[in-house]
């Protein structure tokens, strides 16, 4: 199993690399949406509720389109028959796929995050950022789980770029309202607050209850 | 001493797709080492039957029993054995044929301890004509070099049973005699083809299947079937 | 059976008519959402069994059971805004945990119809469906539990008169009206699914008139129907 989704995640890797195709444009977009925010809020700065939100819905429709790509690989190039044909684990598959977007997320993160302290964010998120970086990883798992999920249950359709967000924003809802409640005592104008337990123990049990439903249904979606 | 169970086995296989009927009825045994041809016209059954045999459509009825295991159930212990060279090479574009086929092995558990799992893929490479192409993406090649790097995938894992789907498509004739040892009669595995070329298709075959509609028109020792016979399944 | 619940539910409401018309509302309001909820989650559990035993009569019930309780959905929805309106004077307000959470499960449903009617094999079509089931019907009380927190921070519990505390007079009122619109949703579930179990035994029938080789002229056009 473990030798399977590291075949599966150096397979994803290097093509990501090799392509680029999915990174740069979510960081591109996380960036461009910023700029939006700008002139939508006709702020300079924001602070406390107001930057969680910013900050968890441009990260929400960034992850919209990792999730799009993120099985096209294998529709396009005949990719699900090559893997179908081996004698390994199927569920292998979501796994590989869930690190590969959590991969992806953590990476465009990297750059969109402070690009947003850069750009919009009023109080310095230097306090903040042990706290961010836990609510950071347990969203990108939630996203992970339910979108590698969604991309497989989409990519089977015929309007495929269509109903993968239409399935995914609704099942995303709990973890941008923990992400962003979680956040926002970390982003106060008065200096970072502290983090509350409770919202990141949503986060976990999404998690968890997702990735649990993901495995196990997993098989399903790729069987014929 | 009992018959060896034959390596390929099936009784009133169907497949639905929707209402209709892809693959309905369909019956024949195939022992080791011996050679199935199947004709037949565009959407009479054959890519239905192939990706059936392996393991990729479940059937809808009757019974198909594949290198002693019973599908679907039993898929996942012969999915390591069978070799399978569909329409579509299978290859990642962006990948160089090298790295595809590293990729490959590893799924197929040959890359773990040993490293005669890379010897395999140069020998791989070489027998199919490709080992000066292999480092470039898949992409910048021509159609048959990728039929070609197609075909070593096929059998890269060195299966007992082989399912080829038009498997000499988009190969010129040195190609073709290349890779004949690989894939051809005397690589000796147990194979089912597809071939639109009756003449051809019956000289390398042990058993002849004629689909129409999905139903079975024929099925005779290959040496028995004429052309003729063949032609009029495209009636 | 149906009927007389149904009956007994508006017989009783004008007992309650000092309360103002608005109340009554509430009567419809509430047992609409806990019939849909359950009825998600059911739809959910039919899903399961029809992975477990891929009959296609466990997915035709999934497909009903989610079927209804949109519509029912819908209903909560709106007959929770006309309860905001006459309450807060709001159409609409975020404060009510149940209609924020049917809000977006309602979103998260509409996708189903869409998902089943752009994958053509019969057969997947049931089986991705099924999948949905499952994972909208364990996010239904994910979700729940997540707004019911996000509003409890904010605002305390002023909705908790819709639940504890009635006065037996209203309880009552309010248990029938349950019964009434469960029954009223078995009902509508097993008239669904009966008549569908027509439309393909007609079907299967002409098909046989028809005779095999003409699939093509009584295969009906891509639909979002589960088949049999």
């Amino acid at each position: 199993m473990r030798g399977t989704i590291g075949a599966l995640l150096a397979k994803d890797l290097a093509l990501e690399l090799r392509t680029r195709e999915s990174v740069p444009a979510m960081v591109l977009f996380s960036v461009t949406t910023y700029v939006i925010f700008h002139f939508g809020l006709d702020r300079n700065t924001v602070s406390g509720d107001l930057a969680a939100g910013v900050l968890w819905v441009t990260i929400l429709f960034a992850s919209i389109l990792g999730i799009n790509r993120l099985f096209v690989a294998e529709h396009e190039q005949g990719g699900f028959d090559g893997f179908l044909l081996a004698p390994v684990d199927r569920t292998a598959l979501f796994v590989a796929k869930a690190l590969a977007l959590f991969a992806f997320l953590c990476i465009v993160e990297v750059v969109a995050v402070p690009a947003f302290a850069v750009l919009l964010l009023g109080p310095s998120p230097a306090q903040a950022l042990p706290g961010l970086l836990l609510v950071l990883a347990l969203a990108n798992a939630g996203v992970a789980a339910t979108g590698t999920l969604v991309a497989a249950l989409a990519i089977q359709t015929r309007a495929r770029d269509l109903i993968g967000p239409l399935l995914a924003l609704p099942l995303l809802v709990p973890v941008v309202l923990a992400s962003a409640r979680a956040t926002t005592p970390l982003l106060q104008q008065g200096g970072a607050q502290p983090l509350p337990g409770d919202w990141l123990a949503v986060l976990a049990l999404y998690d968890l209850v997702f990735a649990l439903i993901a495995y196990a249904v997993f098989d399903f979606l790729l069987e014929d | 001493m009992p018959d060896p169970e034959p390596a390929v086995s099936l009784r009133g296989a169907g497949r639905r797709y929707g209402e209709r009927a892809a693959l309905r009825d369909v019956s024949l045994e195939l022992a080791a080492g011996q050679t199935l041809v199947v004709f037949g016209p565009n959407g009479a059954g054959k890519t239905t039957l192939l990706r059936m045999l392996a393991t990729l459509l479940r059937p809808h009825a009757g019974e198909v029993r594949v290198l002693g295991s019973s599908l679907p159930d039993d898929g996942y212990a012969v999915r390591g054995r069978i070799g399978f060279l569909g329409h579509e090479p299978l290859l990642y574009r962006e990948l160089s044929g090298r790295e595809n086929l590293r990729y490959y092995a590893r799924l197929h558990g040959m890359l773990a301890p040993e490293a005669d799992g890379a010897a395999r893929i140069g020998a791989v490479l070489e027998a199919v004509g490709m080992e000066r192409r292999a480092d470039d993406p898949v992409a910048e090649l021509s159609r048959g070099m990728v039929q070609r790097l197609a075909v070593a995938r096929a059998v890269l894992h060195e299966p007992e049973l082989l399912l080829l789907d038009e498997p000499l498509a988009n190969l010129d004739p040195a190609a073709a005699a290349q890779v004949q040892p690989l894939i051809g009669r005397a690589s000796g595995r147990t194979r089912v083809l597809t071939s639109h070329d009756p003449a051809g298709g019956l000289a390398g075959a042990d058993l002849a299947l004629g689909l129409k509609g999905g139903r079975q028109a024929l099925l005779a020792p290959a040496a028995g079937v004429t052309p003729e016979q063949i032609a009029e399944l495209y009636a | 059976m149906l009927t007389t619940a149904l009956g007994l539910v508006f017989f009783y409401a004008p007992l309650d008519a000092d309360q103002g018309f608005v109340q009554k509302i509430f009567y419809i309001h509430v047992p609409m959402a806990i019939v849909g909820l359950c009825g998600f989650v059911a739809g959910g559990i039919c899903a399961v069994m029809h992975l477990r035993t891929r009959e296609a009569r466990w997915d035709m019930r999934s497909y009903v059971s989610i079927h209804l309780s949109i519509i029912l959905a819908v209903g909560v929805l709106v007959t929770g805004s006309i309860w905001a309106r006459a309450s807060w004077g709001h159409w609409w307000v975020w404060d009510e945990p149940m209609l924020v959470s049917f809000l977006i499960v309602f979103l998260l449903y509409a996708t189903y119809w869409p998902l089943r009617f752009s994958i053509e094999d019969k057969e997947k079509q049931a089986r991705y469906a099924s999948v949905f089931a499952i994972v909208a019907g364990a996010f239904v009380p994910l979700n729940f539990a997540a707004v019911r927190m996000a509003q409890q921070f904010v605002h305390p519990q002023t909705l908790a008169t819709t639940t504890g505390g009635m006065p037996p007079k209203f309880a009552l009122t309010f248990v029938v009206a349950l019964a009434g619109i469960t029954l009223m949703f078995i009902t509508l579930c097993k008239y669904e699914m009966a008549s569908k179990h027509a439309t393909f035994r007609l079907r299967a029938l002409r098909r046989r008139l028809a005779g095999d080789d003409d699939f093509a002229a009584t295969t009906p056009l891509r639909s979002a129907a589960p088949q049999l």
